[in-house]
């Protein structure tokens, strides 16, 4: 106990530093209560289904991230609330020119089953995810991977040749290079996420156990999971890493209504929740029923809404895009209707990564008078609408943001609802919006790059607007090949820049991130994904 | 008798292959893509989709589909869920819950609603009889999940401190009783209003009036004589009751979170998860099924007028 008491002093400080960060950053981070605390507590915390088994490269929903997360331990970690990356399984990642990475893995890390980490796995597990008949979720994550295409090749009927990936080389027990097709200067911070983990031999041998038994490197290890009940983890004590958890059991606990879950949070029976119901948002009332349990982060967040390219009278109508963008409110909309959970945005990157500038979209801001020039301008005949999924909440900040556009400029516009998630995905990728759509985007990883090559690069994964501009394309390219971070981060906001004198989709609100701990809890904290930041967790003693 | 069983018994065969088809078909038929919302704010990867696509037979036709579903049912193999858990293993984890839930409602409404239908029904009108019919109209009016929340807010943690707002993962019986309580309000509501009229009716019924002139005692005539025949319409509306809350349990199992048969259809609802909506629906047709038929059976038992030849 008192050893383990001193261990905690660097964490202590470690946790009111990210904290003093936090306020910097605009969020107030976690209360730290005083009281003595449990280093072998338990802890339980709100989930959902994961929508697959839990092998890292096959997951990506919120659900399944949740137990993955602390399971498996990667390459790089993002540590705070600015998620600061660093070396957490590296020893050292080097290139010289953005293209070869050589990579050295810390020794004498182990797997849960006893088994020790080694360069193998890492390649394994990537070759794996990578394999098209594998199917895996994430395996767009290792496409720039020299020799993706031989394993994964584009025609989906095609045999692959080979299930290596010609640009994975082991050079020893503990060394390892990675070639990709192009220089991508991120590619050190983008092997933090998840689909990165490394997977012990005991996956190869037998995958359908493993789904029974999921064996990782990180934190926590698999105890149980009952389906649609919970997944049980408890402390893997021979972790080697700087983001131990300080606490012995982790309760994963599925409910089928949010609303039931923050009963049982306020009550005691659940210990941590990273959203909150609407119920407890509407009119601010989780800010009484929560008091100093209630626990801001900081998402890497943002919300657009895309005006697609691709809709007759909407497109290349610079003026319509600018008189939109300047006739919403957006400091009232986040203020009432979404009750402080969200700040006004005007700029495509989240605040809080490193890059992401203050007021880089110039018509980001409420503006009545220029809102109708402009839109007088633009000639614009008709009706606007904002299509989205109506379902969790969605709904209210998009139909006030229509009302707004109405009152300012004087033109009929309708929020559209799809009835669900999938479905409104479905109009979104199949091009089928027939006028604005909500097209939020939350980071995979931090970096300024996942906010502009997946949106707005031409073809994007998640290019909404079917964008397209050769400039952007360029300097993007230009950006992904620059070995130097901060020379790259200029590139990457010009090309932030020209996107913003273009307004493909405008940018309208930032998510706070409001998270809610029971009275269990001394400490917890929301990191940038939406999740409970396992390591800054600590129990009270009871 | 055996012969009526048996024939009954048959008709569960076509019934059988009618209902699975009909769901299979619907849950299956609706529109849309059931990947377009699995990965986020990107479309899946079409490795992904092709390998889901493979694996749950969508590229054949809806008939093949079924025969396939049909041929590994039959197998004992119910088919898996879109994140590998097996559907048959759901089942045998949630429907002991589900069912003492429901075993749980209908004893509340036998009792409760029996008695205040047995003690308004031989009162008559009068101030009791007044308070049961404003309160059942209250009831019938209230749809579950009003019920479920309200008494969730007014018993729980935030308000009397009686319940918890969730049940554990193996609920005992005292944990149920609200839930059940909830569930079962409905149905309470009817049964009230059944035995009330049927006891109404039959107390002036020739064989009361006979029982009593025989100077038999108060208790036995409303005891055997009058109730016996009166439970009729209330043990058909509750055997088939049974059957229903197994299914009406969607709404109350998601309120307090019981991890049941009722939140297993829900989040194979929202998740598109088609084998556990099938699968769990098929169930419960024959839990229907079977429970009408022991009702039937029940009535010989009751009224010795009724035979089965």
């Amino acid at each position: 106990m008192r050893r383990s008491r001193r261990l905690w002093g660097p964490t202590v400080v470690m946790t009111s530093l990210a904290l003093a960060l936090a306020a910097c950053g605009g969020g107030s981070g976690s209360s730290a209560g005083a009281g003595e605390t449990n280093p072998d507590g338990a802890v339980s915390v709100y989930g959902t289904e994961p929508q697959n088994a839990l092998v890292p490269t096959n997951i990506n929903d919120l659900g399944g991230t949740k137990a993955i997360q602390v399971m498996f331990a990667t390459l790089v970690g993002f540590k705070g609330a600015d998620a600061k990356p660093f070396n957490l399984m590296a020893d050292s990642i080097t290139t010289t020119d953005s293209k070869v990475y050589d990579i050295k893995i810390k020794q004498g890390w182990k797997f849960h089953d006893g088994t020790e980490v080694k360069a193998h796995n890492f390649i394994d597990a990537w070759n794996y995810g990578a394999y098209a008949p594998n199917g895996q979720l994430n395996t767009d994550f290792f496409s720039n991977i020299q020799g993706y295409k031989d394993v994964h090749p584009a025609d989906e009927n095609a045999k692959p040749a080979t299930d290596k990936m010609s640009g994975l080389v082991q050079k020893s027990d503990y060394e390892f290079q990675v070639t990709l097709d192009a220089p991508f200067s991120v590619f050190d911070i983008k092997v933090g996420y998840q689909a990165f983990a490394p997977l012990p031999d005991a996956f190869f041998k037998d995958p359908k156990g493993f789904e029974q038994h999921p064996i990782g490197n990180g934190p926590m290890k698999f105890v149980s999971r009952t389906p649609n009940q919970d997944i049980k983890l408890t402390r893997f004590d021979d972790y080697k890493g700087d983001d131990k958890v300080h606490f012995k059991d982790l309760d994963i606990k599925i409910y089928s209504s949010q609303e039931t879950a923050y009963q049982d949070l306020l009550s005691g029976r659940l210990d941590f929740m990273e959203a909150l119901p609407p119920s407890a948002v509407a009119g601010g009332k989780y800010k009484a029923d929560l008091g100093d349990r209630l626990v801001t982060g900081h998402l890497l967040e943002i919300s657009t809404i895309a005006v697609p390219y691709y809709v007759p009278g909407y497109s290349n109508n610079l003026e319509l895009r600018k008189a939109i963008s300047l006739a919403i409110d957006r400091a009232q909309i986040t203020k009432t209707v979404m009750n402080d959970t969200y700040v006004p945005a005007d700029g495509y990157i989240a605040p809080g990564i490193p890059g992401a500038r203050p007021g880089v979209c110039q018509f980001c801001k409420f503006d009545p008078a220029a809102a109708k020039e402009a839109f007088a301008k633009s000639g614009f005949k008709g009706k606007l609408t904002i299509a989205s999924n109506a379902d969790g909440g969605r709904k209210e900040p998009l139909t006030a943001a229509c009302n707004s556009i109405k009152n300012t400029l004087g033109v009929e516009c309708d929020f559209v609802p799809a009835t669900d998630f999938g479905q409104w995905r479905s109009i979104v990728t199949g091009k089928k919006l027939t006028g604005m759509g909500r097209s939020d985007w939350s980071a995979d990883y931090p970096s300024i790059e996942d906010f502009l090559n997946p949106i707005y690069k031409t073809g994007g994964s998640s290019n909404d607007s079917s964008y397209s501009n050769p400039q952007v394309d360029a300097i993007l390219a230009q950006a992904d090949a620059t070995a130097d971070k901060d020379a790259a981060v200029k590139l990457y906001q010009q090309a932030e820049d020209l996107v913003a004198k273009d307004l493909p989709s405008i940018p309208v609100w930032s998510e706070k991130g409001v998270a809610a701990k029971s009275k269990n809890l001394k400490s917890a904290a929301l990191d940038f994904r939406r999740m409970p930041d396992y390591p800054s967790i600590e129990v009270l003693k009871k | 008798m055996t012969r009526y069983v048996l024939r009954r018994l048959l008709q569960l065969i076509p019934v059988f292959f009618g209902t699975t088809f009909l769901i299979y078909v619907l849950v299956w038929a609706v529109p849309g893509d059931p990947f377009s919302g699995k990965c986020g704010q990107t479309a899946c990867p079409s490795a992904y989709i092709a390998q889901m696509t493979e694996k749950f037979h969508l590229n054949d036709n809806l008939f093949v589909q079924y025969l396939k579903y049909l041929g590994s049912l039959f197998t004992g193999d119910w088919g898996e869920t879109f994140n590998g858990t097996s559907v048959g293993e759901l089942i045998a984890t949630s429907y002991p819950i589900t069912l003492r839930l429901a075993v749980i409602a209908v004893v509340i409404e036998a009792l409760i609603g029996l008695t205040a239908g047995v003690l308004t029904g031989l009162r008559g009108k009068g101030f009791l009889d007044n308070l049961v019919l404003v309160s059942t109209t209250f009831l019938i009016s209230l749809p579950v999940f009003v019920t479920a929340i309200v008494l969730q807010l007014a018993l729980g943690g935030n308000g009397l401190g009686l319940i918890e707002a969730s049940v554990s993962e193996d609920p005992s019986v005292g944990e149920l009783i609200v839930p059940g309580l909830a569930l079962g309000s409905l149905s309470m509501a009817y049964v009230a209003r059944l035995a009330r009229t049927s006891i109404a009716e039959n107390r002036r019924a020739d064989y009361v009036r006979t029982a009593i002139a025989k100077g038999q005692p108060q208790s036995r005539v409303v005891g055997v004589h009058l109730l016996r025949n009166s439970v009729i319409p209330v043990l058909t509306f509750l055997g088939t009751d049974l059957g229903a809350l197994m299914g009406g349990a969607i709404v109350t199992e998601g309120v307090f979170n019981i991890n049941g048969l009722g939140g297993l259809i829900f989040r194979g609802i929202q998740n598109r998860e088609s084998a556990t909506v099938v699968g769990v629906v098929v169930l419960l047709v024959l839990v229907y099924l079977l429970m009408s038929l022991i009702v039937d059976l029940l009535y010989a038992v009751l009224d010795p007028r009724i035979r089965y030849d």
